[in-house]
């Protein structure tokens, strides 16, 4: 970004986050102080010390023990050592979940069986409850608390009710919904908890799962016995200090959803007035109240998001991680959205730098490409 | 000691940090080079619809060609990850998962690092054969012993580049030559290499090599893999997602820590010599002052053939920890930083035939880019003193 160019409006928070300024702060000066948490002498010390401090104000997030929160480098590698590490004798999943999720349960060689959501996003719990009855026992459930393209928030409560009905243990990707409503794993009932710590304002790098007391996990990553044993390797010490810290921040600015969710339901409003056609992904659904998925039909995703770029605003279409191929989200899919809908849907998603200017600025910008595209006959519908 | 020294020694700010083995203090130019990702450019790298997307995914690409640019590697045979012991877990575990249908056998060295040899008796216990090498007394691999190991049914040979306790290093040219003669594929952590001795994956004849940040002044978190562009689909991955870094490993990279990475690896390349000579030269300093007061001290591990910033040092007669408590404003390390969980006389220097007294005398200490000779003459004189209020050496 040249100086003379103006920044461009960010509203992509549910690929990344801008990491907080405090957050900054901590992570250079963390940096800054040499020491491996492992070694016993005083630079080895401090620097346990502020791994454990962050591990205490991760656990605060959701009211669990410091002992239960295992770190490591991100959402994927968390949901990977769930997923593996419950030693389940089968994966039901939803049909709607990350990437990391999907594809670790399909790498797996257990039997995998997907639940499927209704057209509002939500998972079908008498659906998972048939499942639960038809896999084998010891089996693992896996569902995200809010989806990263809809927002879609799913009943975790209610799931792990089911699952420990049928003597499953439980995994829930809470990596979009962390910060965003509160998560309490004692009230969820969850067994694993995957959180990302980039999702939240933190660095890149970082992740944790945090387990109940009792759940088994066999370790993916094996050596020096870090994390109790959990996962090896030496503690990125500065990730681990700006996770906590983004935490702590994110917890605290929750009460801000409530005006994220007057901004997004504003925007929807107003597209809707003036698109009859556009439809709300989701929007039958509790969402989280930063994130919007619109679809147009006709106006394809991909001329969307160019036309934002060029306009100075990041957004996406469908998830970033699935954005890079050509495909049609499974998410959407899922949702029993045709592919001609699926194919004109964008994601916007709102965060902490947020403002309602940006907000405007977004929509003039959609207004001025679905003007141009009504005018040139553009087929909508 | 002469007047000019006791006054230098006066001067030093402590505590010293003199455990670089165990990690090292980031380089203020590698902090430098991270914080643009860590403030404006902040995107997700598989972000593909947006200018945050597409510069992540630049940062990636540089520090691609940085790191490959230290080991004569082409940029597309680096792949990201959270540092060496992901790496270890991942060729160790992955390898075996593709060949170890077809080829049972795998080869190790019992002084490899803890995650090499974990990862090893991972897979022994999902019904793969393990042979673990001993190593001779100065810490080195017998070459015959290894020809006689690998066979037409062993898979993978995994021997580290550097020792992380007593520093020495392996023949990797030879070892490579061996492995590759008898149809296998060769692994070498250079957790402790990379950055520090000149690499040539092509003189090596490596088809994996793992590497860190933190052990070369950068951030800890990241890491790489080495991954010849002759082994295709040799490698299961270790954790699946959104198909990153060719689909080997998923996961959202971080711009920030691979950047740091990417200057680290610069840096070391472009300082590798004098600063070997300057951490060369220290070592000579610290050793002359500690065998001149304390001539039978004893060095674990081969004597040269070995990275000149470790000295694994034998204290005949001392209890180690009552050394180490004599000695606080020093940052040495009893054992390897990793294994400091663990209770019981380090395996390394079991491995090399060290009886327990000798390994409950001995300290690690690792010198690196920022050690003064001031710090040398300090630490000389702080251990020497410790020493001799203990009573002394006891040969």
């Amino acid at each position: 970004m040249s100086a003379n160019m103006k920044t461009p409006i960010y509203l992509d928070y549910n690929a990344t986050s801008p990491i907080r300024p405090s957050v900054i702060d901590a992570v250079t000066s963390a940096m800054q102080s040499v020491g491996n948490p492992s070694s016993v002498h005083g630079a080895g010390r401090s620097a346990r010390s502020a791994v454990e401090q962050a591990r205490a104000k991760i656990a605060a997030m959701v009211n669990a023990r410091p002992r239960d929160v295992m770190f490591c480098s991100g959402g994927t590698e968390a949901s990977n050592a769930a997923l593996y590490g419950a030693q389940a004798s089968s994966l039901i999943i939803s049909a709607i979940e990350h990437e990391c999720v999907q594809a670790a349960a399909d790498a797996s060689d257990l039997p995998v069986f997907r639940a499927p959501v209704a057209e509002s996003g939500v998972i079908l719990l008498n659906e998972l409850e048939d499942l639960l009855c038809k896999a084998p026992s010891g089996a693992l459930v896996s569902v995200m608390a809010a989806n990263n393209e809809t927002g879609a928030i799913q009943p975790i409560a209610q799931i792990a009710e089911i699952a420990r009905k049928h003597g499953a243990l439980f995994h829930c990707d809470a990596v979009q919904a962390a910060g965003r409503i509160p998560l309490d794993i004692g009230a969820l009932g969850t067994n694993y908890l995957t959180l990302s710590s980039h999702k939240i304002g933190g660095p890149q790098g970082v992740g944790a799962i945090v387990l109940s007391p009792t759940a088994p996990l066999k370790p993916l990553i094996v050596g020096g016995g870090q994390e109790l044993g959990r996962r090896s390797g030496t503690e990125n010490v500065a990730g681990i200090v700006g996770f906590g810290e983004a935490a702590m921040e994110a917890m605290a600015a929750i009460p801000d959803m409530a005006r994220l969710a007057l901004l997004r339901d504003r925007l929807e409003g107003q597209m809707r007035a003036h698109a009859p056609t556009a439809v709300i992904i989701g929007a039958a659904a509790e969402r989280l109240a930063n994130t919007s998925c619109i679809a147009i039909p006709g106006l394809k995703g991909e001329t969307q998001v160019m036309h934002f770029d060029l306009a100075g605003i990041c957004i996406s279409s469908g998830s970033a991680c699935s954005s890079g191929k050509v495909k049609v989200s499974h998410v959407l899919s899922a949702m029993g959205y045709s592919e001609h809908i699926a194919a004109s849907s964008i994601r916007v998603s709102f965060g902490y730098q947020t403002e309602k200017s940006d907000v405007d600025a977004f929509f003039e910008a959609w207004k001025s490409l679905y003007d141009r595209k009504a005018a040139q006959g553009g087929g909508f519908g | 000691m002469t007047v000019r020294q006791r006054k230098a020694v006066a001067l030093v700010k402590t505590p010293i940090y003199l455990d670089y083995q165990a990690t090292t203090p980031m380089d203020e130019r590698v902090l430098a080079a991270m914080m643009p990702y860590l403030t404006t450019a902040y995107g997700n790298p598989h972000s593909s619809t947006h200018s945050f997307g597409w510069q992540a995914e630049a940062a990636l690409d540089i520090a691609r060609e940085q790191v490959a640019g230290l080991i004569a590697a082409k940029p597309h045979e680096i792949y990201f990850t959270s540092g060496a012991t992901e790496t270890n877990n991942m060729v160790i575990k992955g390898v075996m998962g593709i060949w170890g249908r077809k080829k049972p056998k795998l080869v190790t060295v019992a002084t490899e690092h803890k995650c090499v040899l974990e990862a090893a008796i991972f897979c022994r216990d999902q019904g793969y054969e393990l042979e673990i090498l001993p190593v001779a007394k100065d810490g080195l691999l017998d070459l015959n012993r290894l020809q006689d190991a690998v066979d037409d049914r062993t898979a993978l040979v995994s021997v580290m580049a550097v020792n992380n306790e007593i520093g020495v290093i392996q023949p990797l040219e030879a070892i490579g030559e061996i492995v590759h003669e008898k149809g296998a594929l060769f692994h070498t952590d250079a957790a402790q290499a990379y950055g520090k001795i000149p690499l040539d994956v092509n003189d090596i004849q490596a088809d994996y090599m793992s590497i860190s940040g933190h052990k070369i002044y950068g951030p800890k978190g990241v890491g790489a893999l080495f991954k010849s562009s002759e082994r295709q689909n040799t490698l299961m991955p270790l954790f699946s997602g959104g198909g990153q870094e060719a689909g080997l490993r998923s996961g959202t990279q971080a711009p920030a820590l691979v950047a740091g990475l990417g200057a680290a690896s610069v840096i070391a390349q472009t300082e590798m010599l004098a600063e070997a000579t300057q951490i060369g030269n220290l070592m000579a300093r610290l050793k002359a002052r500690l065998f001149e007061a304390l001539p039978d001290l004893t060095i674990n591990g081969h004597v040269s053939k070995r990275w000149q910033g470790n000295l694994n040092i034998c204290f005949p007669g001392i209890d180690g920890d009552l050394l180490l408590a004599n000695i606080r404003d020093l940052a040495v390390s009893s054992g390897a930083a990793c294994a400091s969980a663990m209770t019981g006389p380090s395996y390394v220097l079991e491995a090399i035939g060290c009886d327990e007294a000798v390994a409950k005398s001995s300290l690690r200490i690792g010198i690196g880019r920022f050690t003064t000779a001031d710090e040398i003459d300090y630490a000389a004189e702080k251990l020497v003193a410790a020493t001799v209020s203990l009573g002394g050496l006891k040969p």
